[in-house]
């Protein structure tokens, strides 16, 4: 256990994703069975126990030290498993022993046998060495050097073992298959135990692991990815395998480590890695005959698989996954039943009412939920637009030609019969010219009324099988041009990692009328989109134009003739409360600085608003 | 018999004890008969005041006398008329200020007693740094020790912390919160050489106090068994070499400056805590940003400051070893300084021990005065180029 929260206390503060596979590839080569096959459920989610609530925690921290002492410190670090960590008593310690006989103080109970004076300056004898390396009374001391090792706390007694029968620490697989089993009762005295023989980062992730608030920053897929590099292995293989194994995935590490065979997917339902386009640019056609090509339109909302499939007995179990492979079925219930033949559809998670696609704003308010109500599911009706299909009951179909499984998708869809599933229909086009017209009037080109939903053309060599991720050429993306607007720098933030000594987190705004005259309001946040040589150009514009400082945050200079003006590029607007203008940007990012233009010609509010309202009309 | 009454004894630090008037016989003060603690020492807007003494110590204030009890720029100022220090703090104030940082000084071995007006005074190691001590001042029968910054734990780079028994004992709470435990420094050390094994084509950046922490952290990586070449930042420089002047054995070190970014692969750099977010930061390769300090045992301290790597080494004693040692010194008031001073006064109170307070100002931040060097070193060349104009609209 301990080198586990080892792994996730560095992870949690390692920014970049190489590093991060190397932290976790030396993890698990370091590790041994069963440990890092737990530690790799832990980190994809794949472990399931019922989890401690926090309340729990509080009462084990609270019968062992002075409540008032851990308010104080609760309200210093503000997290609850942290705090319970960091001062999580040393066994056998009692907090309400007073210091008795005072004034001839008796050992602390907090400081084991390195505390154990028994001088008092109101006896006249005078006391020199007491216990061990401790000083007492009036000893000249010299210099460093002579006396090295000897401190008055004694050499790291509160690192000497407190008995000789400890247990040793428990193990990520103690804890794991200790936690399947326990009753809810056992499970304070079997928590308070574990804390005992832990350390502190043991205990921190003990404890985030049994409340289930392990947030770590890390995904399943690089979790993945890390296992996959310590076999040297594409990520694709697991992924594909992935459903068909269970904790502690033995069989998964002997074939990574060249020990044992591949393990057989015998699930009904397993994922295939994805297909993925490249932006096209203007260039690239010079290049392209239109005629090997079909098009449709590129629907604003979720890439994903849906997958039905017969398990042993015969019956048909579907899976939905995002198109890294995780496993988003349970936020998606409504979506299963129509799931009912056996077939891996590639296709776009939307939102339709009344017949009508809607944009990704509302498809946005049915994400990231912890509980999907039937209240939601009404509200917000899910609906799958089928792209492509990758197998059907009995073949797998990856190796055809885009047509022909256009084909078979075509047949399936309509033998489905499902209102929840349609198909995401093609663009006719002769050339160029005429799908870029296309492009820029979806509305008029066939997309009537979900014109709104539409983000550009997709692009699809008609010979072109179905190849895992991001081949250069068969599969092209032509996105509808940004919004655009140009808005004045206001705030300046230093970013992370690599850029951790730039100003790289720009907050920009617009005018407005504010109570005395015009003012800036800010409406967004970018921190991509500019080349490294504009980052550097920026970077020194802002530390030599702050005239306020707080922490990582400089104010920069933005007045109506002194200030930076940014052309911001972004894909959507929507309503904000939370936001002081009221609306917020979809994926802005800095597309251009404009040094030529004085922040007084930057845009207006009003003109965001009215993008709002055609792009909504509301 | 003249009795007079002042204001002082009303002062707001004094809640809970009943104040007094002064009562003179035959022009004696009559705290020179009943001595009280608070007549000895006094907290005042330049510190703590010793009047039957007739010093300060660690003022912050320009006075005529101030005891220094260790170099860091918070309790060392320049500009008193009279210093009495051990003589590494006074040698570390003269590399900080130059010559003549005071009119006068007075180097005081640890245990020698000095007689100073009505009151006798001694220094005691007090573990922190270098030279840094804990004053005794002992007035008819009652010793209180001002401890200033204070740690029990061991340090291979100064003297080892002397408990001195005492009726009030002056203790700082920097980490007075029980979740401050700071646990074994060479196990932090150890996560750093980890760190540098696994990522051998990456600089490993150090932010540590320039004073105290930076060569603790290099006397622990030697004894860890790290023996390549270890690179200081400019503002490192005088300070670690003054160590090294005083036997203090730090191995091989070198000036970063001037050194080529491809050359820093798989090195370790200590540098002041400022300067590891800044600009300065670009002559690395890749650079994994790590902190020494007792601030990083709370992870959101530690992610705050963008710190990637929290190394848990603290000069100040955490939470056990304040409670051990206060308790240690058998004093039956315990008067707080900076930090988090009510959660120690609380624990101090539960225990039985009278104890308040002491609302100093101007304590706790150990790195300033370093941030003008670092930014020195920080401009990169070309920094005064006009921007802007190369972008056309």
């Amino acid at each position: 256990m301990n080198r586990f929260a080892e792994l996730l206390d560095r992870l949690a503060y390692e920014p970049g994703r190489n590093n991060k596979i190397r932290l976790l590839v030396g993890y698990f080569r370091e590790t041994e069975d069963p440990d890092r096959g737990y530690a790799l459920a832990a980190l994809t989610g794949a472990l399931s126990f019922k989890h401690a609530k926090p309340g729990l925690i509080r009462d084990l921290i609270t019968e062992r030290t002075d409540p008032v002492l851990f308010g104080y410190s609760y309200d210093y670090v503000g997290d609850l498993s942290e705090t319970v960590a960091l001062m999580w008593p040393k066994a056998g310690a009692n907090y309400t022993e007073p210091l008795l006989g005072h004034p001839s103080p008796q050992p602390s109970p907090a400081r084991g046998e390195g505390a154990q004076p028994s001088c008092s300056p109101h006896s006249d004898v005078e006391v020199t060495d007491v216990g061990e390396g401790r000083t007492c009374g009036r000893v000249p001391s010299p210099l460093a050097g002579e006396r090295e090792g000897e401190g008055y706390r004694g050499q790291d007694s509160s690192e000497i073992p407190r008995t000789h029968n400890n247990p040793p620490p428990p193990t990520l697989t103690d804890v794991v298959t200790t936690l399947r089993t326990l009753g809810k009762a056992e499970l304070p005295a079997q928590l308070a135990r574990w804390l005992d023989e832990l350390d502190e980062t043991g205990r921190w992730a003990l404890l985030k692991l049994v409340t289930g608030a392990m947030r770590i920053g890390i995904s399943a897929r690089l979790a993945k990815t890390a296992a996959a590099a310590l076999g040297d292995k594409d990520a694709h293989e697991i992924e594909l395998m992935w459903p068909g194994l269970s904790p502690p995935y033995l069989d998964l590490f002997a074939w990574l480590e060249g020990r044992g065979d591949k393990p057989v997917n015998s699930d009904p339902t397993p994922f295939r890695p994805v297909m993925l386009a490249h932006a096209i640019e203007n260039a690239d056609f010079a290049n392209l005959d239109a005629a090997d090509f079909s098009a449709e339109w590129k629907w604003d909302g979720i890439r994903v698989q849906a997958v039905a499939g017969r398990d042993a007995r015969g019956h048909i179990q579907a899976r939905l996954y995002s198109r890294t492979g995780e496993d988003i079925t349970g936020s998606f219930p409504d979506l299963v039943p129509s799931l009912h033949l056996p077939g891996a559809i590639d296709g776009e998670l939307l939102v339709l009412r009344d017949g009508r696609v809607q944009t990704f704003n509302v498809l946005q308010q049915r994400l990231n939920r912890k509980v999907v109500s039937p209240k939601l599911i009404k509200k917000f009706p899910i609906h799958l637009r089928a792209y492509d299909l990758l197998g059907d009951d009995e073949n797998d179909l990856r190796e055809l030609p885009f047509t022909e499984r256009r084909a078979h998708l075509e047949a399936f869809v309509a033998k489905l019969g499902d209102p929840r599933i349609d198909l995401s229909p093609t663009v006719p086009f002769a050339s160029w010219e005429e799908l870029a017209a296309a492009r820029a009037d979806p509305k008029s080109a066939g997309a009537g009324d979900d014109a709104d939903a539409v983000e550009g053309v997709m692009l699809k060599r008609r010979d072109a099988p179905y190849l895992p991720g991001r081949p250069k050429g068969p599969w092209w993306k032509w996105k509808r041009d940004p919004h655009i607007i140009d808005a004045v720098l206001m705030y300046a933030q230093r970013g992370h990692g690599k850029r951790s000594s730039y100003y790289s987190d720009y907050t920009f705004g617009v005018w407005t009328r504010g109570e005395a005259g015009d003012e800036l309001v800010p409406v967004g946040k970018a921190y991509f989109g500019f080349t490294d040589e504009e980052l550097l150009q920026i970077d020194r514009f802002v530390r030599r134009n702050t005239t306020e400082k707080f922490g990582p945050v400089r104010h920069v200079v933005h007045e109506p003739d002194q200030g930076l003006v940014l052309e911001v590029a972004f894909e959507g607007l929507q309503r904000s409360p939370r936001h002081k203008s009221g609306v917020a940007m979809r994926f802005p990012r800095i597309s251009r600085l404009r040094w030529d233009k004085p922040p007084r010609e930057a845009d207006r509010l009003e003109t965001l608003e009215r993008m709002l309202i055609s792009m909504t009309g509301s | 018999m003249a009795i007079h009454q002042s204001m002082d004894f009303f002062r707001r630090w004094m809640r809970g004890s009943s104040p007094r008037p002064t009562i003179r016989y035959r022009g004696i003060h009559a705290y020179m008969l009943v001595m009280r603690p608070q007549d000895i020492l006094m907290p005042v807007p330049a510190g703590l005041c010793c009047k039957p003494g007739g010093f300060h110590i660690d003022p912050v204030r320009p006075v005529e006398r101030a005891l220094i009890t260790h170099g860091h720029s918070d309790h060392a100022r320049a500009g008193h008329g009279a210093v009495l220090a051990t003589q590494e703090t006074l040698d570390m104030m003269r590399l900080r200020y130059g010559e003549n940082f005071a009119g006068a000084t007075q180097a005081v071995a640890y245990g020698d007693e000095i007689r100073l007006g009505d009151v006798t005074v001694s220094f005691h190691p007090a573990g922190h740094v270098l030279g840094s001590a804990q004053i005794s001042v002992t007035c008819k029968n009652t010793r209180i020790v001002a401890s200033g910054d204070y740690k029990d734990a061991r340090d291979p780079t100064c003297a080892p912390f002397e408990l001195v028994p005492c009726d009030v004992f002056i203790t700082e709470a920097t980490f007075g919160l029980p979740v401050f435990r700071h646990g074994d420094a060479a196990g932090e050390v150890n996560k750093l050489l980890a760190s540098a094994k696994l990522f051998p084509e990456r600089a490993h950046l150090v932010g540590a106090y320039s004073l105290g922490k930076a060569q603790r952290v290099i006397a622990l990586l030697r004894e860890a068994g790290y023996y390549a070449p270890i690179y200081l930042h400019g503002a490192m420089e005088k300070i670690t070499y003054y160590y090294q002047e005083r036997g203090i054995p730090l191995g091989e070190l070198r000036p970063v400056r001037g050194m080529k970014k491809a050359e820093l692969a798989g090195t370790i750099t200590l540098a002041p805590p400022s300067a590891t977010s800044d600009v300065w930061t670009r002559r690395f390769p890749d650079p994994v940003t790590a902190f020494a300090s007792g601030w990083m045992r709370v992870r959101a301290r530690a992610r705050q400051g963008g710190v990637e790597l929290p190394l848990v080494i603290s000069d100040h004693a955490d939470w056990d070893g304040l409670t051990a040692t206060i308790a240690a010194t058998g004093a039956g008031e315990i008067w707080v300084t900076h930090g988090q001073e009510d959660a120690l006064v609380h624990w101090c109170k539960s225990k039985g021990l009278a104890a308040r307070p002491l609302d100093l100002v101007g304590y706790g931040d150990e790195d300033e005065g370093e941030t003008a060097a670092v930014t020195g070193e920080a401009q990169p060349a070309g920094e005064a180029q006009p921007v802007g104009e190369t972008k056309k609209p």
